[in-house]
């Protein structure tokens, strides 16, 4: 019963917090814009099921997408086991699947395999993190604290493995000593029955009450330090893949509010009519996190900074200053410095900086060749090319700022109808002297 | 287009040449070798000439919504006008806008890139590419981004290629790997913002490591950057940057180069 008390206090604790966080995290959303609508759901179910628990993406890299695909592979099997943990803290039960007989034989057996999968491959993630010097872990916005957090949440994952793996050796060992049925089946900790050296049942129980409470509070740990960390990609990746915009990635999305101007200004019945007085037209592009999307803003929370975008971008290869994981680390960052201010004084607040310029440079952003190699890696769908464009949106249309040859490339597409400086009446000069062909 | 208008005949396709097509003197090559093609095949299609206008794409992209706008009103009117419902295109940018972009703003169209064309015009025996001509070749092909990452048109230059050669190579980073050449989004009519190394001799010199006769391309941009490459590198004697549709018309009339 104490346990129990103590159980329920702890998970309420853990639950006030994780709501709290959470909810200053959402009442951002509503100072973002709206995106595209979300239909089209057995279409987002496909992508969900082949990108998040596929992980397609994540295995354009074998080597380390497989040891990706391990952890999370394992994290999804090992959830059931932790429901039923604190399904049993709360009701004071033991077990409470057992009776599901050969799945629960099934869910343990899984879950055991994949501790110890999850522990190599997290083992192997934090050697190369730490004594190997891997170029995509670097980068002018990988601060100390990034690879802290990092190795925090590295560090956490594995003790939450081993404490599974002792917990499971304890209770079989301690089931076998008083020779008492194994509830459910464990082929790896079966194993290492013999590592506990305790032979009495009171230590082994003690033992096995030790790793359990170890265990679920590393969870409870665990799950309020993601909000905080690039791993809350942990909650948000599966979401934010559902959520992908499903149009093809050399699309960029339609500027509605520009497309009634120009059709305004096209349509010859229009011309002497008053302009209406319909709600103002807003900021054209993205300035600062007021002018983002939600999806935008939702892709800076579940990005993992694991710099896939970053180590495929030409600009970034060749030494440029774009760097596509910088740019959604910003969004971010700056929707957590200006947020509050938003909320406590509305959506006029200003604090004289932006996300464009104090964060971004212009010349990140003119850095960009839109090739998608960026959008095309990131394992949860983000895409970058968008905001970028977007933010050059704002550059051009609001502050009439681009690079001299670009704005000379505007005025000779308004004069002669192409990027260069030649008549149009020139167009046809390839097709003078054709000579035929006989096959 | 105009012309065949006022005959009273309406050809099946609009072969938009592009804004390359028409001014570089490199691409107005290529645009020439797939006209002859066309021709060639008994296709019926017409070209836009002096009415043809620049789709909208760079401006979009540099940031100018309001410029691509107008330009893509301005060409969806002038397709209405004509009845244009299939698209031939030879640049990789307005095969990707036509496509991709214009049904936004009601211009909605089969857009059909040469290499489509040409692939199914190989498959079907209608075009018959001479494999002696470029036989043992080494050539290896670069995918221009808005064709391959972004329209996932990958096989059909190397389903050309493996018929014309025995010899096609890869370069490390290809198909949806493939390294950009470094023009894309405005960047081919600026200077390159600040740092290392051109983006274009980083990539040719990936493709110079598969020590290729030929290095084949899909874009005029790609060309122009993939040839500045081998110019940088003094290679240009030793390798050719050739595209596809080149390839194909010597590969068709030999005794005509």
């Amino acid at each position: 019963m104490t346990k129990q008390l103590i159980f329920a206090i702890t998970l309420l604790i853990t639950l006030g917090v994780f709501t709290f966080t959470i909810s200053r995290i959402i009442r951002y959303f509503r100072f973002t814009k709206a995106n595209f609508p979300i239909r089209n759901f057995s279409k987002r179910f496909g992508v969900m099921m082949k990108v998040a628990f596929g992980q397609t993406k994540i295995f354009r890299r074998p080597f380390t997408g497989f040891l990706h695909a391990l952890v999370f592979w394992g994290f999804c099997v090992i959830l059931v086991g932790s429901i039923e943990m604190i399904l049993d803290g709360i009701l004071g039960t033991d077990r409470l699947f057992k009776p599901l007989g050969v799945l629960y034989d099934i869910i343990t057996a899984s879950g055991d395999i994949f501790a110890v999968l999850v522990a190599i491959s997290i083992i192997i993630f934090l050697f190369r993190r730490i004594f190997l010097s891997i170029h995509r872990f670097e980068g002018i916005e990988m601060k100390p604290i990034s690879h802290i957090d990092a190795n925090t949440a590295l560090t956490l994952i594995l003790l939450l493995m081993l404490s599974l793996t002792g917990m499971n050796i304890a209770y079989i060992d301690h089931q076998n000593l008083l020779g008492q049925e194994v509830a459910g089946t464990y082929p790896v900790s079966n194993w290492l029955t013999d590592i506990f050296l305790d032979s009495s049942a009171k230590g082994l129980s003690l033992w096995f009450e030790s790793f359990w409470w170890i265990h679920i509070l590393l969870i409870f740990l665990f799950a309020n330090l993601l909000p905080y960390s690039k791993h809350f990609h942990v909650f948000l990746s599966i979401p934010n893949v559902f959520l992908s915009r499903l149009e093809p990635l050399g699309k960029l999305p339609n500027m509605d509010d520009v497309e009634k101007e120009v059709r305004a200004m096209l349509d010859p019945a229009t011309v002497y009519s008053p302009p209406s007085s319909a709600e103002p037209i807003g900021r054209f592009g993205v300035k600062d996190v007021e002018d983002i999307s939600w999806k935008t803003y939702f892709d800076s929370l579940a990005c993992t900074e694991c710099g896939r975008c970053t180590s495929v971008c030409p600009a970034n290869l060749t030494g440029k200053k774009l760097s596509p994981r910088k740019i959604m680390m910003d969004v971010r960052a700056r929707m957590k410095a200006k947020g509050p201010g938003l909320v406590k004084h509305g959506k006029e607040y200003s604090d004289q900086k932006s996300l464009l310029r104090d964060l971004i440079s212009v010349e990140e952003l003119w850095a960009c060749t839109t090739c998608n190699a960026c959008a095309k890696e990131c394992p949860i769908n983000i895409n970058h090319p968008t905001l970028i464009v977007d933010m050059r949106r704002y550059l051009v249309m609001e502050e009439a700022y681009a690079p001299g040859e670009i704005k000379a490339v505007f005025s000779n597409i308004e004069n002669n109808g192409a990027p260069w400086q030649y008549s149009p009446e020139d167009r046809l000069q390839w097709a003078e002297k054709l000579e035929l062909i006989e096959q | 287009m105009a012309d065949l208008l006022a005959k009273g005949e309406k050809p099946e396709y609009l072969f938009w040449v592009g804004c390359a097509g028409a001014f570089d003197d490199r691409y107005r090559k290529v645009a020439g070798a797939f006209a002859r093609i066309l021709t060639c095949l008994d296709v019926s299609y017409a070209v836009l000439g002096k009415e043809e206008t620049c789709t909208g794409d760079p401006a979009r992209r540099a940031g100018n919504e309001m410029l691509f706008q107008m330009q893509a009103m301005q060409n969806i009117e002038l397709f209405k006008s004509y009845d244009i419902r299939k698209i031939l295109t030879i640049c990789p940018h307005c095969y990707n806008t036509f496509k991709n972009e214009y049904p936004d703003l009601g211009g909605s169209y089969e857009v059909i890139s040469y290499l489509e064309f040409l692939d199914q015009a190989i498959t079907e025996g209608k075009l018959n590419p001479d494999p002696s001509v470029f036989g043992e070749t080494r050539v290896t092909y670069h995918d221009p981004c808005y064709l391959g990452r972004m329209n996932n048109i990958y096989d059909e230059p190397r389903k050309i290629l493996n018929k014309m050669t025995r010899n096609v190579v890869e370069m490390e980073r290809n198909r949806s790997f493939a390294l950009c050449c470094g023009a894309g989004g405005g960047q081919y009519f600026k200077e390159a913002e600040k740092g290392e190394k051109e983006i274009y001799m980083e990539r040719t010199e990936e493709a110079l490591r598969t020590d290729p006769q030929i290095i084949a391309t899909a874009c005029p941009f790609c060309m122009t950057m993939i040839t500045d490459g081998l110019k940088y590198k003094n290679k240009e004697e030793e390798v050719k940057n050739l595209d596809v549709v080149e390839m194909i018309i010597q590969a068709i009339s030999p005794i005509q180069h």
